[in-house]
């Protein structure tokens, strides 16, 4: 199928740009300017320039100028990719009269300059690539901006800092917040810490009057044991259903006093909050300072739903708020943006077996230790060996496990020389032990942070620069029985080393939950090769994805301390507001519509919809595409095997036209013509 | 019937002749054909390589292109000593992954007559085939001598699982393999940190002090975890271990008595069959204390404590290694 | 690999004297297969895990910062490729997966030629090895030791007999060496992978 013919030639203006040495020094530029006025010039190519950098104001004025003064109906900028600068030069077209939809670019550095050093096939390719946009140009019709509303309502995933944060912000404003938190009560991991670097700030103390704030707010409408089923839509109009899973208590009735947990018999291994080290109930809240305050019953080791006896909690119950025929509840919300502050793991280190955690009793990991100096912790606080009795006269803290090694995660996990720092601060505050600290490097980067490793060597740590290389009870001379060895290379004096310690704690690494690719696919945005969710543009726009509408904060984007997490929920809540306070958003044109005429009615673009735009008038027996819900994908387009489906912007003329363009010419006869557009 | 290739190395012909006549002698309880390489050579060891490179890879690749020779129903060459396992399959692997060393090599051959394309044969250590390919249901139904109470201490030394080039094993730090097979023999297998530590290889002959410390580590290792005997499955390692403990011992004023068996022996005493035939009295440090306990029983207050929790228990709960199925 | 050049702790070098490729990309070069020497961060996960680290002149970290520091003397003078026990702790722990086993043989072999080491018993073990696998096609552990003894631990000789005797008793070494059918081809193939080797890499 060939590009239907034009009845009247465009006026077409070629923009060629240097990019200063990035295209003109594989492209010859100047050439390709001159090639397009002379072989395209009965295509409609009336100006054909090159100009060194064309997204500068003079680069745009040159285009507002040929618009204005040669009367141009057509523009294409060969330059860099539109990503950059689409919006630019269909800006200057629209401050010049000249619909912005009717202004193409090619890009000629990311597809040409950039990927070849071969500078006669790159001009070549170059040519051929101008001449595509020429021919396809000429078949661009004007569009019309489209606006959709937004919805003033956000959805948040994950109840912690950086959830938290972006929550206050947008409810603190008067709009609405669904807050969605995976475990019982919102806070995240910081909740389970006991201090924060490096102004040793209780985490909790910090913490719970934000997690206050939001179970007290009004505006925000919480759910926690819950998780999002399933997102539709685009943005300005998600619509989410929530999945809130049963706590078998009736909300209403519960008053979290606290006494169906006292009299649970069942007493199992607290994996998630207590990290393994303390134990919780069947029936539980995971710390006193929960928000919201009731308890969820897990069945998994509940004796009545393991095998129907026991039920103590509904006996001892005050308020009768026990109901073990609960159900999971479906909600469905509509709202305009969301937000993904779904947090990080901890790395498994029995993964690292010679560093002994899982075989060696007294090797504990970052986040058991910080359990164990959480005054609400298992220990109250005192820091012992797993007998839970005996104080540890010597404690080794190692860096980088599982962190910054290509056989596990090559990535710095950024928090851990401050938290490994911390550690050894708080040893030396509640016991007369020996700290050791093994590091590859101190890296102590923001505010406050190498203050804190000048206050930390002062109180006398001993830092050995050297991966340790195994953790062991073989001991090799007297001193060394009993005790757990760290073996070294010091390599300051280049000297191996076995220190002798009673207790080790682990830096683990930072990692992605292991569902992040569902989660991902869930909301339609991607994670990198790390499993971290990407960002529109590492330095520039962090917490944007690419998909329209969707914003990630936090350690979900990769690890983070703290104030960065609270930067970025603020940073997402900021973006969201923005889009709440224009009330509506341009989106791209480009969608799709249906000739009638040639619709036979076969209805399979129906369910290929994922936007669920297409509708099918039985009386007609015809399709129509909702404009409004159209994000214009093309997937209907693609599918329809009348061809009766075409997407402005990208019609089939448009699409042809550009393929012919770019095989109009051959390299091998030094870019002549050899055939001609069918719309000639 | 299983065949392989058999490439059985030096030591196994001489001084670890015990691990092939014991190798040799479960064969038929394991249904395992073995087709050894005609006219192959030595494997070079740690030697070759540390004096020149081509000519170290093209002693190898003799015994690859004699190997490649015999495939006939089967193109997977065994080694029971774990350095010419990894000999064998590092060449392979370099001459996969270097061409212009793989071309070298191949010129060096056809002076010879002979010539190797890398990859033709799959090369496994015997621990490898008779884990996976013979597998532990198939073991665990041929013991009629179950190992009950003998404490092992499974020695695996470090050419087995390091560097593992073709990753047969799933764990360098942590492997399971022959704990797994110890275990199907119904033996009593404990988990010690040195049981991936390095034997010493041929430090013995050039700084003793080095050598002896590093056995002595080991031994002490299994010794801690009170081990019966320990199981090698490479002829290194069960050489240093058993025949210089007494020089250990001499060294160091300790009184290690701990025996050194093969892998292969203990599946033979499990399967029934008598020592003798298992190469069993080859020894320096006699077994014959521990194979004494085979089939005892022990009184219950030696028994493995009872894991319930008591109430007033203050122990903090204790991770655990990830069991088989779990993967993490 | 870019070409790196050294610049060495001496007064002004003749410009000729300077060389055209850095030790690094020589050690590189001269290790089969991809060594990622290159990207060694000295985190010291190496030297902390040799075993024979502590008799070590320079643990395995410091030899490779030796090595990207152009000290090629100091590097063949060392003790350390001839206490390395090929254990391959060090490469599999690695972080930075440089091979560095491979990169401990490539030492010994420029060692040898370079016989800067003035302990020679490690490097004429593997000499001895050699020698009698070339005459034999198989090792002949009775000739190796003796030579060997003979030659650098002449008070092992004594103890070694006794060993040896045990040894020979249970059958586990031999008195004479085996030969392989097929001699004359194995050294017609290493005489060819000799004169191989003698091309730069």
């Amino acid at each position: 199928m060939s590009a239907a013919p034009k009845s009247e030639k465009e006026r077409v203006g070629v923009y060629v740009c240097h990019c200063g040495t990035n295209i003109a020094g594989i492209v010859d530029v100047e050439d390709v300017a001159l090639w397009a006025k002379k072989e395209l010039g009965d295509d409609g190519v009336v100006i054909s320039r090159d100009y060194k950098f064309m997204c500068s104001s003079l680069g745009q004025e040159l285009i507002e100028h040929d618009i204005e003064i040669e009367g141009l109906t057509r523009v294409v900028v060969a330059a860099c990719s539109p990503h950059l600068h689409e919006a630019t030069f269909r800006g200057a077209c629209d401050r010049a009269g000249l619909n912005p939809y009717l202004c193409e670019m090619v890009s000629i550095r990311e597809q040409v300059s950039w990927v070849t050093t071969d500078k006669v096939k790159a001009t070549a390719k170059a040519k051929a690539m101008v001449a595509s946009g020429v021919e396809r140009v000429i078949h661009n019709e004007p569009l019309d901006r489209m606006y959709v509303p937004v919805h003033p309502d956000t959805l948040v995933v994950g109840g912690g800092i950086a959830g938290i944060q972006a929550t206050l912000e947008i409810s603190n404003s008067g709009n609405k917040v669904y807050l969605v938190e995976r475990e019982p009560s919102i806070g995240g991991h910081m909740a389970q810490f006991d201090k924060t670097f490096p102004t040793l700030d209780c985490a909790a103390c910090i913490l719970t009057p934000r997690m206050v704030d939001v179970g007290n707010q009004p505006n925000v409408e919480l759910y926690t044991w819950s998780e999002v089923e399933r997102v539709d839509g685009y943005v300005g109009n998600f619509t989410v259903t929530i999945r809130k899973k049963a706590r078998y208590i009736v909300e209403a009735d519960c008053t979290g006093c606290g006494i169906c947990w006292e009299k649970c018999p069942k007493k199992v291994i607290d994996d998630v909050f207590e990290a393994g080290l303390g134990y919780r109930k069947a029936v539980y809240t995971p710390f006193a300072q929960a928000v919201p305050k009731y308890p969820v019953i897990d069945t998994e080791t509940c004796i009545y739903f393991q095998n129907g006896k026991c039920r103590a909690c509904e006996k001892f119950c005050p308020t009768d708020a026990i109901d073990f025929n609960q159900e999971d509840e479906f909600i469905t919300v509509t709202v305009g943006n969301i937000i993904l502050a779904t947090g990080y793991d901890t790395f498994d280190a029995r993964r690292i077996p010679q560093y002994g955690y899982g075989r060696l009793a007294n090797v504990f990991t970052s986040i058991e230790f910080e359990r164990m100096c959480n005054a609400a912790g298992p220990t109250d606080g005192e820091i012992v060996m797993r007998d839970g009795v005996t104080k540890p006269k010597s404690v080794g803290i190692v860096h980088c496990v599982g962190s910054r090694d290509n056989r596990y995660n090559s990535y710095c996990s950024v928090i851990c020389c401050m938290s490994s720092l911390k550690f050894a601060h708080v040893v030396k505050e509640r016991t007369d032990a020996e700290v050791y600290e093994f590091y590859i490097d101190m890296r102590t980067a923001y505010k406050d942070y190498d203050e804190f490793y000048q206050r930390v060597l002062e109180e006398g740590t001993h830092f050995i620069r050297g991966k340790v290389a195994e953790i062991t009870d073989a001991a090799r001379q007297p001193g060394e029985e009993g005790k757990l060895i760290i073996q070294a290379e010091d390599t300051l004096i280049s000297r191996q080393r076995r220190i002798p310690v009673d207790m080790v704690i682990l830096s683990t690494a930072l990692e992605p939950r292991p569902d992040s690719k569902e989660v991902g696919h869930k909301f339609g945005i991607s994670c990198s090769a790390n499993g971290w969710f990407i960002e529109k543009h590492p330095k520039l726009d962090p917490v944007a994805t690419m998909t329209e509408g969707i914003f990630i904060a936090g350690a979900v984007q990769g690890p983070k301390d703290i104030p960065t997490s609270v930067a970025q929920g603020a940073a997402a809540a900021a973006r969201v507001l923005c889009h709440i306070g224009q009330e509506q958003i341009e989106l791209e044109p480009v969608r799709a519509s249906v000739n009638a005429d040639k619709c036979s009615g076969c209805r399979i673009c129906n369910d290929l919809c994922p936007f669920n735009a297409i509708l099918f008038h039985e009386d007609l027996m015809v399709t129509e595409i909702n404009q409004a819900l159209c994000q214009g994908c093309g997937t209907c387009v693609a599918a329809c095997p009348a061809g009766a489906i075409t997407g402005s912007g990208f019609t089939n003329n448009q699409i042809m036209a550009q393929i012919e363009g770019m095989l109009m010419f051959s390299e091998s006869n030094g870019m002549t013509r050899v055939a001609e557009p069918v719309a000639a | 019937m299983e065949k392989y290739l058999l490439y059985p190395g030096c030591a196994m012909e001489r001084s670890a002749s015990a691990y092939l006549d014991s190798t040799m002698a479960i064969r038929d309880d394991i249904a395992i054909e073995f087709e050894e390489v005609k006219d192959w050579n030595c494997c070079g060891a740690t030697e070759y390589i540390s004096v020149a490179q081509t000519p170290a890879h093209a002693l190898i690749g003799r015994n690859l292109a004699l190997a490649s020779q015999q495939i006939n129903g089967t193109n997977t060459l065994v080694a029971g000593c774990s350095a010419c396992y990894l000999n064998l399959s590092k060449t392979d692997n370099y001459m996969l992954e270097d061409d212009k060393l793989s071309e070298q090599v191949n010129v060096a051959l056809s002076a010879g007559g002979l010539n190797y394309q890398p990859g033709t044969l799959k090369i496994r250590h015997l621990l490898d085939i008779i884990l996976n390919d013979v597998g532990l249901a198939a073991i665990r139904e041929k013991v009629i001598r179950p190992l009950k109470q003998l404490r092992i201490a499974p020695y695996y030394g470090c050419m087995i699982t390091r560097p593992d080039p073709n990753k047969h094993f799933r764990n360098a730090e942590y492997p399971q393999s022959l704990d797994k097979v110890m275990r199907a023999l119904g033996a009593e297998v404990i988990d010690y940190p040195m049981k991936t530590h390095c034997c010493g290889g041929h430090m013995t002959q050039i700084s003793e002090s080095t050598a002896y410390e590093m056995i002595r580590g080991l031994l002490y290792g299994a010794t801690q975890y009170k081990a019966d005997v320990m199981v090698t499955l490479c002829p290194m390692c069960q050489l240093n271990l058993d025949a210089y403990q007494e020089n250990v011992n001499k060294h160091f004023k300790t009184n290690f008595n701990i025996p050194i068996l093969y892998f292969t022996q203990l599946m033979g005493l499990a399967f029934g069959h008598d020592a003798e035939e298992l190469g069993i009295g080859k020894e320096f440090v006699s077994p014959g204390k521990a194979l004494a306990k085979i089939g005892i029983e022990i009184p219950e207050d030696q028994a493995s404590p009872k894991t319930k929790r008591k109430k007033d228990d203050p122990s903090l709960p204790m991770p655990a290694m990830p069991k088989d199925e779990e993967v993490i | 690999m870019t070409t790196v050049i050294d610049h060495t702790a001496e007064a002004v070098l003749d410009p000729a004297e300077i060389p055209k490729k850095s030790y690094l990309a020589e050690v590189v070069a001269a290790t089969p297969g991809v060594s990622r020497l290159e990207m060694c961060i000295q985190c010291g996960t190496c030297g902390g895990s040799c075993p024979s680290a502590k008799d070590m002149d320079h643990s395995p970290r410091q030899i490779f910062a030796m090595i990207h520091a152009g000290m090629k003397d100091d590097v063949l003078a060392s003790n350390t490729p001839w206490y390395c026990v090929s254990c391959y702790f060090c490469t599999s722990r690695c972080p930075q997966e440089i091979h560095i086993t491979d990169v401990m043989y490539t030492l010994k072999r420029m060692a040898i030629k370079a016989n800067l080491y003035d302990d020679h018993t490690a490097a004429d073990l593997s000499k001895t090895f050699v020698n009698q696998v070339e005459n034999n096609g198989r090792s002949f552990e009775l000739g190796l030791a003796t030579r060997h003894y003979l030659r650098h631990q002449p008070m092992r000789l004594v103890g070694s007999a006794t060993f040896g005797l045990e040894m020979l008793s249970k059958g586990r070494l031999d008195l004479t060496p085996h030969k392989i059918d097929g001699l004359d081809q194995l050294k017609a193939i290493l005489k060819k992978a000799k004169e191989l080797d003698k091309v730069e890499v």
